[in-house]
């Protein structure tokens, strides 16, 4: 095939050309921007929170600035990071490119949901610097503002469902010829399972919304006990919709490096049906678990144990991924490069996370662990180690992919294990603090708990910094980084099969899909790669 | 055994156990955490080996493909079920025990506000931040909230339990080591959640007798909330005025209200009645039998100057005719009143069956 486009970066000139395109390259490129900044932003206030945790009592802001922070630190990197991160970078930029297609199914939505991603963050983030928070019956009795916030996360849900939307026909409808369900690459899979929990489960966050918003506006009794309200229907509402959200945050980071263990092991997935089948598989039983938040606050005794059973299932789909994941090692050719690095870290803490996950859901343990430093510890595992381990993976395996430049690796393999340990360093401590008891929220703390802290807030420390040295080597191979060539990785994966950066029009003609992604079998003949 | 109980909740950080309860439950804590320290490690090794094993030798070296044979995946799923199913196993019959408080438990009621606990023992002393306990008993604890929802956590009994407005949670415990210990609020509250703290003071049960007896003496003219006691339980249809104090003991009231004019959490209700009272929004009202009403009903809506927004709604909890019989009571709070002699009997003897 001969691609006689330019490349998408260079195709046309100027700001307008990246404001009103519907490429959904760009549209990714553009997404890849204002994620990293929302990153930075919620980073920032982690950092504050931790420097005011340094000591026991108040170290540099007040009780109500400090409850701000984390509400800002928690919605900024749940709805603007872990949500869109990866479906709308590495979804928008790939998902045509693996499927050989000219774009997703519907252009002019993927555009419209950048512009509502940008609208609702404005107003979440204005209305949480004024001060709201969504718990009821609290978010009901404060006088502080809670609608600019709840229309914030509105808006963004909005866009996700969209997005998720437009995923689903791109993947139904937008196939290659020869691209049969059972050759699609695991990326697609677990893209299309995190797009169904999206359109199912948004809308339960957008009805719930509405009801905070009609008791605080017009005084009707739905959450508010004062007004005959159940505070409790508010938690059954909020996680139905939240705990499935998790899967929409870590089924993506799963879509991630199950491309990244095929390409540096040089090695077929083992078990490809297992690992794509227990995408959805999660996604199905997630929507089943949204009771183990509540064992303690008095829910029926048998209701608490049907949902821990069920959690425990949510654990069995990731350990058939994880176990799948090491045996593609097995008889692999392995290179250990910052991609590779990042996905062991990956494969660890999701690992480690999961048990602790696990151990939460055994009924009993989680009466002493819930609402403690223990919890905090264990989603940060997940969402921090696993999928920012992953987003990582990702941006360092695509990143010649999307730009066409190769990074220092030097610097990349000191970043990663920055990193890696940073990460141990901030959130170990954090699970002793919660076996100690120490719950989480809390503004001051009494002195048992300090030394863990110091330890902790060291960790985010080297963690912050490790980000740091990434976005400094990656902007910088922007300007003087090494020309990557098409395929610098030598992977099978269906995306490199285009040049790179891709050129404007994706496929000059609709390729035929005649292997299955990531076969490394037999010798293919023109094959090149740049990168040893 | 006991040392290797010690050893690892010193390695876990997890505070003394001040029950057995704590102990059972840090035993599956030990197995849970050295199991999956176990299979992550193999699966960590594992990789490992893999890496070194199996690194690459040639840029663009070819590799077999190997697929699972069902046997390898369904070890992939037997194994950590089964495990896991195991966790349960023993997990489970805990939290039941727990959910189950045994039938001859003391109650203590408990009443979560912000930012303070309270503890009322029946017909006993009331106390703030300081739940004292004899060893060895089993204590039922009632919990409910003023406002919004809290949680009770005593990190050493490995006990939490969330505390709601508007309704009554249950816990138990038996202490089985005295001490005094932690408790946290462990449900995001407000501005002064990490300082609603308090303390669980476990007592020898001799002590803690001793103790009661002498609180019920010296605050027993001054106890506001204790529970009808058995002469009480009599027909009060005759007597509205008595009627609404027995009620307002059953619903809680005195726990904010005094009657002897002293500030508490709201207004005292006596000299109440047709008093001008200002209003937190700047209004001013006469506190007539109308108002008296409004404010059970729709408490926050005419706030009273100087008090906080607290107060639950009674809307659905008291009859019409027992929040006059309340009204009845307020009204009958006077200073320059002679005090209403209590009638001794119904004023009619009741038809009884015989």
């Amino acid at each position: 095939m001969t691609y006689n486009s330019p490349n998408y970066l260079n195709a046309e000139k100027g700001l307008r050309s990246w404001f009103l395109t519907l490429d959904h390259k760009r549209i990714a490129v553009m997404y890849l921007v204002l994620v990293v900044a929302a990153f930075a932003l919620g980073g920032f206030f982690a950092m504050l929170i931790r420097l005011e945790l340094l000591t026991p009592g108040p170290t540099i802001m007040d009780a109500m600035t400090y409850n701000r922070m984390f509400t800002l630190h928690g919605v900024i990197m749940i709805f603007l990071f872990m949500i869109p991160a990866i479906p709308s970078i590495f979804g928008n930029f790939l998902l045509p490119l693996m499927l050989g297609a000219e774009d997703v199914a519907f252009p002019r939505i993927n555009l419209f949901t950048v512009y509502l991603y940008l609208i609702g963050a404005a107003i979440a983030v204005w209305g949480m610097i004024q001060g709201g928070t969504f718990y009821t019956p609290y978010s009901t009795t404060t006088v502080t503002t809670v609608a600019p916030v709840l229309l914030g996360a509105f808006i963004l849900g909005m866009g996700s469902v969209l997005t998720g939307l437009n995923f689903i026909v791109t993947i139904h409808t937008l196939r290659a010829p020869g691209l049969t369900w059972m050759r699609l690459p695991l990326f697609v899979w677990a893209m299309y399972a995190t797009s169904v929990i999206q359109v199912l489960a948004t809308p339960v966050l957008g009805m719930t919304l509405l009801l905070v918003a009609v008791e605080k506006a017009f005084g009707f009794g739905i959450f508010d006990p004062a007004r005959g309200g159940d505070p409790i229907l508010f938690q059954h509402l909020f996680w139905f919709y939240s705990h499935p959200a998790v899967y929409i945050m870590v089924l993506p980071a799963m879509a991630v490096v199950s491309e990244v263990v095929q390409a540096f092991a040089r090695k077929n997935i083992f078990g490809y049906k297992a690992v794509a089948f227990s995408s959805l598989g999660i996604a199905f039983v997630g929507f089943f678990v949204w009771g183990h938040h509540l064992f303690t606050s008095g829910q029926s005794t048998f209701a608490s144990g049907i949902f821990g059973v069920l959690s425990m299932f949510v654990g069995i789909f990731t350990a058939i991924k994880v176990f799948n994941w090491t045996a593609t090692l097995y008889k692999g050719a392995i290179h250990v490069a910052a991609p590779f690095v990042y996905f062991l870290g990956f494969l660890y803490f999701l690992m480690f996370g999961g048990l602790t996950g696990i151990a939460l859901s055994t009924v009993s343990l989680d009466v002493h662990w819930q609402d403690t430093y223990f919890v905090v510890a264990h989603f940060h595992f997940i969402m921090v180690g696993a999928t920012i381990m992953a987003f990582l993976a990702g941006l360092h395996y695509w990143w010649p992919k999307m730009f066409g430049r190769m990074y220092s690796e030097r610097w990349a393999l000191a970043a990663a294990v920055l990193v890696i340990l940073g990460f141990n360093a901030t959130f170990i401590p954090q699970f002793l603090l919660g076996n100690m008891g120490m719950p989480r929220r809390y503004y001051s703390y009494p002195e048992q708990f300090w030394s863990l802290n110091v330890a902790s807030t060291a960790g985010a420390s080297l963690l912050a910094f490790g980000f740091l040295i990434v976005l400094a080597y990656l902007v910088v191979s922007l300007v003087n980084g090494r020309v990557a060539g098409p395929n610098p990785w030598g992977s099978r994966g269906y995306e490199w099969n285009t040049p790179s950066p891709p050129s404007v029009l994706n496929f000059p003609e609709t390729p035929t899909i005649t292997r299955s992604a990531h076969d490394y079998q037999d010798a293919l003949e023109g094959e090149v790669t740049h990168a040893h | 055994m006991n040392e290797i109980n010690e050893f690892l909740r010193n390695l876990l950080f997890l505070p003394k156990q001040a029950s057995e309860y704590a102990r059972s439950i840090d035993h599956l804590h030990f197995f849970v955490f050295v199991s999956s320290m176990i299979g992550a490690w193999t699966v960590v090794a594992t990789t490992l080996v893999f890496i070194v094993r199996y690194r690459r030798r040639r840029a663009l070296q070819t590799t077999e493909h190997v697929d699972p044979k069902p046997i390898q995946e369904a070890v992939f799923v037997g194994v950590p079920l089964a495990l896991f199913l195991a966790f349960f196993a023993i997990g489970y019959p805990q939290y039941v025990t727990l959910q189950t408080p045994p039938k001859d438990a003391s109650d203590v009621y408990v009443m979560a506000k912000k930012w303070m606990w309270k503890f009322a023992y029946p017909g006993g002393p009331n106390s703030t931040d300081v739940l004292r306990v004899p060893v060895g008993r089993p204590i039922r604890l009632l919990l409910t909230s003023r406002d919004v929802i809290h949680s009770f956590f005593v990190p050493a009994l490995r006990l939490k339990q969330d505390v709601l407005p508007g309704r009554y949670t249950q816990t138990w415990f038996q202490a089985s080591e005295p001490g005094r210990y932690p408790i946290f609020c462990a449900e995001y509250c407000g501005l002064g959640h990490s300082a609603m703290l308090g303390e669980l003071v476990v007592m020898p049960a001799g002590e803690f007798d001793s103790w009661m007896e002498q609180q019920r003496r010296t605050n027993h003219a001054a106890a506001q909330d204790e529970q009808p006691i058995a002469s009480e339980d009599v027909d009060f249809r005759g007597n509205l005025l008595e009627q609404g104090r027995r009620v307002a003991v059953v619903q809680g009231c005195f726990k904010c209200h005094s009657v002897d004019g002293s500030q508490h959490v709201g207004p005292t209700w006596l000299d109440l009645y047709n008093r001008k009272v200002k209003l937190e929004d700047g209004r001013s009202v006469v506190a007539d039998e109308a108002y008296l009403t409004r404010s059970m009903m729709e408490p926050n809506a005419e706030i009273v100057a100087g008090y906080k927004p607290v107060m639950p709604t009674f809307q659905g909890k008291l009859s019409a005719p027992e929040a006059a019989a309340i009204v009845e009571f307020i009204k009958s709070l006077r200073t320059d009143a002679a005090t209403p002699e209590p009638q001794k009997g119904p004023i009619y003897v009741p038809v009884s069956g015989k």
